[in-house]
């Protein structure tokens, strides 16, 4: 049973960890908080469950998903972020908020506000091991989140333009110093980070089966706690974080009475590390 | 009557977007949860009117203790946390409480609250043109508060720490005090709007108070001119009339709200009053030739 659970929460964590990314990227190299993320999330979602419909391929749909939201990402980076680079933090968050908003409504009056489903009929079967039921979408959740941190992974540590990447979250004037295109990484980076939201959204719609506009809502704040928990920045600190996350919300859920709302564990983990640790789990 | 309706609702956002201005405009502490603090304003009516019988008048009272104990102990978060992380905080803020809305019996769950009596006045009840003098007698408040505070040491404290929190702190100013007065000052007004807006809707929920109004409330402070209380007025009154006398606008609210933040904080990030606006230098032009 607590297996089980670890199992649910380990799924809802990966989705999590993908969304979150992201926005721990963004972060890193630009210093705000990127709230449209969860609009690109959001539009991950559509944009597969489109594609899906046109193409009836799973995969083709991940790939369409994961376009889209690169194209949000780089209009954002380019027409909001940068131009507000040189603005105080909180104007940039502003407007960022505004854009999420915007879209959201964009999608309600494009999509319409009811929710659609999203069928995937899926080629794996259902995997007991010991007892322990993975359902076949968990397991293709937590297949397709492994591969792809494992590819953000390969490309941060093993490739010169990982290395650039981590160059410029680092210190981005002395990487422009050292003959870096600060502008090309931090756009690579926005480019990544999308396509981790838009494959996330998919997911998160063929897990739950529905894709709605106001899906971002709830992510949008607790990627926020997410990456808070894990160290802003920090990579590996937002996967903990929100594989965390995810079994808290899980475990509670399974076993507590207490009718505390799921949604507020994050916001709960985020404060308790504000008063003890500041700077997150595996924050620097 | 409709329109005494929509002027009513316009004094209540004008309200909401003083104390936002008292916590964001003249503190510089971002707030990205001030619907919540208006639901608490609103609940607090609701359920002592309804539930215990109180009047209104108490109960308005207690509505702005309420949120201001609540939003002092938000300040008090502030203290630990700046900017950005304030604003996810205040964010988290307002998930929460409108998930304790929803999920618990006691805030009457999906349902709300209905059959919230109005005020009553001499053994009368209120109807609807006294109410719109009573919630403007709000707005002049909220109007006096702020510019008191403005005027006062209080003010030149919270304006030092808005606009550079060590030099203030390295200048013997208390932030810690004064981060949390200017939270509870601003969260105080939004409870007396809650409470202004229970009794005149008679009914509330959760749906009331979620992030997108706390970004809508955000959006009038920054069209109308951030900083200043004439904006923060007049903000409330465009942007809340607007969607109410054009209806349709009003299926684009929150895509206006969201471009209409975007394009000001790129292009005039002073809004429509603000100090540093191009209708303001102009007007204060003119009266100076």
């Amino acid at each position: 049973m607590i297996v089980q659970q670890l199992v649910n929460g380990l799924t809802v964590g990966s989705l999590y960890a993908l969304m979150a990314l992201g926005l721990t990227m963004v972060y890193g190299v630009l210093r705000v908080l990127h709230v449209a993320h969860a609009a690109v999330f959001t539009l991950g979602a559509y944009g597969g469950l489109w594609t899906f419909t046109l193409t009836g391929s799973f995969w083709l749909a991940l790939l369409g998903a994961m376009a889209v939201a690169v194209a949000a990402g780089l209009a954002m980076e380019r027409w909001v972020y940068w131009p507000l680079l040189a603005k105080p933090t909180v104007a940039t968050l502003i407007a960022s908020i505004g854009v999420f908003v915007g879209l959201e409504e964009v999608y309600r009056l494009v999509a319409g506000p009811e929710p659609h489903a999203f069928r995937v009929t899926l080629r794996i079967n259902d995997v007991r091991i010991a007892g322990v039921l993975v359902t076949a979408p968990q397991v293709l959740v937590i297949a397709v989140t492994v591969a792809l941190l494992a590819a953000l992974w390969l490309f941060l540590t093993r490739t010169s333009l990982g290395l650039a990447l981590r160059a410029v979250s680092q210190d981005r004037e002395i990487a422009a110093a050292c003959a870096m295109n600060v502008r090309r990484i931090v756009s690579l980076n926005f480019a990544l980070g999308s396509a981790l939201a838009g494959a996330a959204g998919m997911l998160v719609g063929v897990y739950y089966n529905s894709v709605s506009p106001t899906m971002g809502d709830v992510t949008a704040y607790k990627g926020l706690a997410i990456i808070v928990l894990g160290g802003l920045g920090s990579v590996p600190g937002t996967v903990v974080g929100a594989l965390l996350i995810g079994i808290l919300e899980t475990a509670f859920i399974g076993f507590v009475e207490f009718p505390f709302p799921r949604d507020a564990w994050a916001f709960l983990a985020m404060i308790v590390v504000f008063l003890l640790r500041p700077q997150g789990l595996l924050g620097r | 009557m409709y329109l005494l309706t929509v002027a009513t609702l316009v004094a209540i956002y004008a309200i909401l977007t003083l104390g936002l201005n008292t916590v964001t405009g003249l503190a510089g502490q971002i707030s990205l949860g001030h619907a919540a603090f208006f639901g608490v304003g609103a609940y607090t009516t609701a359920i002592l009117t309804v539930r215990h019988g109180w009047s209104f008048w108490p109960a308005l009272l207690a509505a702005v203790a309420a949120s201001a104990a609540v939003g002092a102990l938000v300040g008090a978060a502030a203290i630990r946390v700046r900017d950005d992380f304030l604003a996810i905080t205040t964010m988290g803020v307002n998930f929460v409480l409108v998930s304790v809305f929803l999920y618990f019996p006691f805030f009457g769950g999906a349902l709300g609250i209905g059959g919230i009596p109005g005020p009553r006045l001499l053994g009368q009840e209120v109807a609807k043109p006294g109410f719109l003098a009573l919630t403007i007698g709000g707005v002049v408040l909220a109007l006096a508060v702020n510019l008191w505070l403005g005027r006062s040491w209080a003010g030149l404290a919270l304006q030092a720490l808005r606009e550079d929190e060590d030099a203030a702190r390295a200048a013997a100013v208390d932030v810690r005090k004064f981060k949390i007065l200017a939270f509870t000052i601003g969260t105080g007004l939004a409870g007396l709007a809650g409470a202004f807006y229970a009794s005149f809707l008679t009914f509330i929920s959760a749906g009331d108070f979620g992030f997108p109004f706390s970004i809508t409330v955000l959006c009038m402070l920054v069209f109308g001119g951030i900083g200043t209380n004439r904006g923060a007025v007049a903000g409330a009154i465009v942007l809340g009339a607007a969607p109410e006398l054009f209806r349709f606008l009003a299926d684009y609210r929150m895509l206006t709200y969201g471009a209409l933040l975007v394009l000001l904080v790129r292009f005039q990030p002073a809004g429509l009053l603000g100090d540093d606006s191009a209708i303001w230098r102009r007007l204060r032009g003119a009266r100076a030739a």
